[in-house]
């Protein structure tokens, strides 16, 4: 079986055309990209504004679990029949799908975003404080930075939520990866399954790796400690930490995360 | 003290575990019954024997449902004890579910039903086919009598890309086909009457082939807004001529005939059984089928609503 | 929305039947994934070496979509593919990966000094684990399995595209007839149904921490 899987993943056939990796590659980036950064812009406002003042945290705790009972295909379903009296075209199955992954990715930035600024230090925030800052300026300039961790652990994992939720997609004839589990069913052509679960798998991967990277680049060496701590006295730090920040943002526990930071 | 509420605790998690414990056993269809008890309607709480007692299935799309309610009415006025079990998946699960009795009856269509059980099977036209069925079947399942009723696939373009290209049959799309896309189920890219079919026995060889639904709502869309130029639909789906769509002809037979009819499982048979079915497939044609079934997919009417209205006009409910 | 409710009464005993199935779909992975999960999140937490490959292919497993699941692991496996055992294989896959670390970080959240006294009045290796150390991880279990049970309610609905019985039938019914009663039935019966699972794992986790509701009152 698995012999069957890379013959179809290195057959040069599949590597091009209207149905070839590279098309559906595209698509499924685009589907979940754009439902990242819909999701990222509503979710990280609403999150650093809820985190910064404290009211309105019931939003925080309703929205995490509320919206992650929803299932994403009858939903799909559901806005596919609302909205075809009113568009045609491609747009009446666009929309509804990222409408779907938006509610998917939303809960889980949103949950990061406002734990990562509950958990700057208040003494961090006092000094910010007596330093003259405003309130704004102490959301941006201090809180947001500490944050940082926690706000793209949040992103990654919507990222890696979208990417393989857009898989289906393809029951509402999009493309994406998508296509080749739901053709390879109808088909009964289990390798062209199979292969569109390793090429999503795969893509998130790289996805992951990705945000790993951005998040290397722009958390600030000492929020996130990375002077290299000496052998023994960082191990039972880390774990004390851990226990508050575990209690915060459990809800995020499906990161693809091999570091021990934050 | 502690000692209970522990208990309790793992109590309420081993009963979140038991939660429906009786959905246990791995056949879906020896549970999750949607028995309506035949006493509703007024056939009495004989004892099973003499009319006899079956289970009526049915596949998982509308038409399937509502042959299915058409012959569990007619069977409950001819004094057959009913139970239903509706809208169970494709043929991979109710077969074997006819097989150990979980279903006793299910409404089938001649052709595919004679390809599930012999893929060499060669024969196209009614007669052919139900001529071949017996011997393809296993032995402890029958057919009855079949309708003159037929779902087949239907080969369907729209309007004005008939009167522009002057379609009337399949024939007629070997030389334009390649500018043109075809859509339908996944499944018809591989199919052998399907996209291969099309190729090896027309010389039809479209543009692009989109894969839709199997000759649903977004098939018919995509039909109607001009995203596939000829799509797959069934002969019985009434947006075909709500759309004035346009069937070709399919002079070469590349689809088999497809007539509906009863496939039972034969311990159960009783004279009052094949009485009601067979009086069914007497009276029911394409199009009828067509009508009833848009009754339930455009008027969104209940199949069982326009079963026992079809039923009591024909003289069978 | 009589429309809705006309459409729940004519066809509730198949709803109901759909229901039945789906919350048992949904629970027995969350009970065999815990009972999984526990001694691999232990084991994680224990060896340096195994918790670098154990939480990396949890996160793999996780972003596989579950209908591919759903299909191939009865290649694996050997059961007929329109078989529910594979739904509950697959949402037990999910379900493990996801509580691995979860359970890994409950117990790395436990303080160390708790630990050290325990060790320090006898308790050996396993005594520890069973009475120091799980109790004390079961708030951040329990807020794992929430998650983990009410993602299987919505993973479950997806196996209607095989056909499998339970909610999700009404989406995939819906869709076939143009018709929102069913779909929106199907949405409010997953709802109700992670409700109730969320709802029994609060109290679960209330009743096994007696101490926590005895710290809220004082």
């Amino acid at each position: 079986m698995i012999g069957d899987v890379v013959g179809w993943l290195t057959d040069p056939a599949h590597w091009s055309g209207v149905d070839g990796i590279p098309t559906h590659l595209f698509e499924h980036v685009w589907y979940s990209l754009l439902a990242v950064v819909v999701a990222a812009a509503i979710a990280l406002p609403l999150g650093l504004l809820i985190g910064h003042t404290g009211r309105g945290t019931f939003v925080v705790a309703g929205l995490a679990n509320g919206l992650r009972a929803l299932p994403t295909l009858g939903l799909l379903i559901l806005f596919v029949i609302l909205l075809s009296p009113h568009i045609t075209g491609t747009l009446v199955y666009l929309l509804p799908s990222e409408i779907v992954l938006v509610l998917l990715a939303v809960p889980p930035i949103l949950t990061s975003t406002y734990a990562g600024v509950q958990n700057v230090p208040p003494a961090v925030r006092d000094a910010a404080e007596g330093m003259g800052m405003t309130g704004f300026r102490v959301l941006t300039r201090v809180e947001l930075p500490c944050a940082l961790p926690l706000l793209l652990s949040g992103v990654r994992a919507a990222t890696l939520q979208c990417i393989a939720t857009a898989t289906v997609a393809a029951y509402v004839s999009l493309g994406g990866f998508g296509r080749y589990v739901v053709d390879g069913l109808a088909q009964r052509d289990f390798p062209q399954m199979a292969a569109g679960a390793v090429l999503v798998a795969g893509l998130a991967l790289v996805a992951d790796a990705l945000l790993v990277l951005l998040e290397r680049l722009t958390v600030s060496p000492g929020v996130s400690g990375r002077f290299g701590e000496p052998a023994g006295a960082g191990g039972s730090g880390r774990v004390r930490g851990m226990s508050r920040m575990v209690q915060r943002f459990l809800p995020l526990r499906t990161n693809l995360s091999r570091q021990e930071t934050s | 003290m502690k000692q209970y509420r522990a208990l309790g605790g793992l109590a309420a998690l081993a009963l979140l575990t038991l939660t429906a414990c009786g959905g246990g056993s791995s056949n879906p269809l020896s549970t999750a019954s949607s028995a309506v008890p035949a006493s509703a309607s007024g056939s009495g709480s004989a004892p099973a024997g003499g009319a006899g007692s079956v289970t009526v299935g049915s596949a998982n799309f509308p038409e399937n449902v509502l042959l299915a309610e058409i012959y569990a009415g007619a069977l409950k006025a001819k004094g057959v004890q009913v139970t239903k079990k509706l809208s169970i998946g494709s043929r991979e699960t109710y077969i074997p579910g006819l097989q150990d009795g979980s279903i006793d009856v299910i409404p089938e269509y001649s052709g595919v039903l004679l390809q599930y059980f012999d893929k060499a099977a060669t024969a196209v036209s009614s007669d052919d086919v139900y001529a071949a069925l017996p011997k393809a079947l296993p032995a402890t399942l029958q057919v009855l009598e079949q309708s003159k009723a037929e779902d087949k696939d239907a080969i369907v373009v729209s309007k004005a890309t008939a009167d522009k290209y002057k379609l009337t049959s399949i024939a007629d799309l070997a030389p334009v086909a390649k500018d043109l896309v075809l859509g339908g189920p996944p499944e018809f890219k591989t199919r052998p009457d399907g996209v291969p079919g099309l190729a090896s026995k027309y010389s039809v060889t479209f543009k692009e082939f989109k894969a839709l639904d199997v000759g649903g709502p977004l098939t018919v869309n995509a039909l109607k807004n001009g995203q596939v130029q000829a799509a797959d639909l069934f002969s019985t789906d009434s947006s075909i001529v709500t759309n004035g769509f346009v069937v070709l002809a399919d002079p070469k037979s590349l689809y088999t005939a497809q007539n509906v009819l009863p496939l039972i499982n034969k311990a159960k048979l009783t004279p009052a059984i094949t009485e009601a079915l067979n009086g069914v497939s007497a009276k029911l044609d394409t199009p009828t089928l067509t009508t009833l079934l848009a009754k339930v997919a455009v008027d969104k009417k209940e199949p069982a609503d326009v079963a026992a209205e079809w039923l009591k006009t024909n003289g069978l409910g | 929305m009589s429309a809705t409710l006309d459409y729940l009464v004519r066809h509730r005993g198949e709803i109901l039947g759909w229901f039945g199935w789906h919350a048992w779909l949904s629970a027995v992975p969350v009970a065999i994934g815990l009972a999984l999960a526990l001694p691999l999140g232990w084991w994680a937490r224990r060896s340096r070496y195994a918790r670098t490959p154990l939480i990396a292919a949890a996160g793999v497993l996780y972003t596989i979509p579950s209908l591919a699941l759903f299909v191939l692991l009865p290649v694996v496996l050997g059961t007929r593919i329109l078989d529910p055992v594979n739904v509950i294989a697959a949402l037990t896959v999910y379900t493990v990966a996801l509580l691995v670390r979860v359970v890994a970080d409950g117990l790395a959240a436990v303080p160390d000094d708790v630990e050290q006294s325990a060790t320090a009045m006898g308790y050996g290796s396993l005594q520890r684990l069973l009475a120091v150390e799980l109790p004390i991880a079961v708030p951040v279990i329990v807020a794992g399995l929430r998650v983990a049970a009410v993602s299987n309610v919505s993973l479950v609905s997806v196996s209607a595209l095989l056909g499998v019985p339970q909610l999700g039938q009404l989406f995939t019914n819906g869709f076939q007839l143009f018709r929102t009663e069913p779909i929106v039935l199907g949405i409010l019966g997953c709802l109700l149904l992670a409700a109730i699972f969320d709802g029994l794992i609060v109290l679960a986790g209330r009743l096994l921490t007696p101490w926590r509701s005895a710290a809220r009152v004082t």
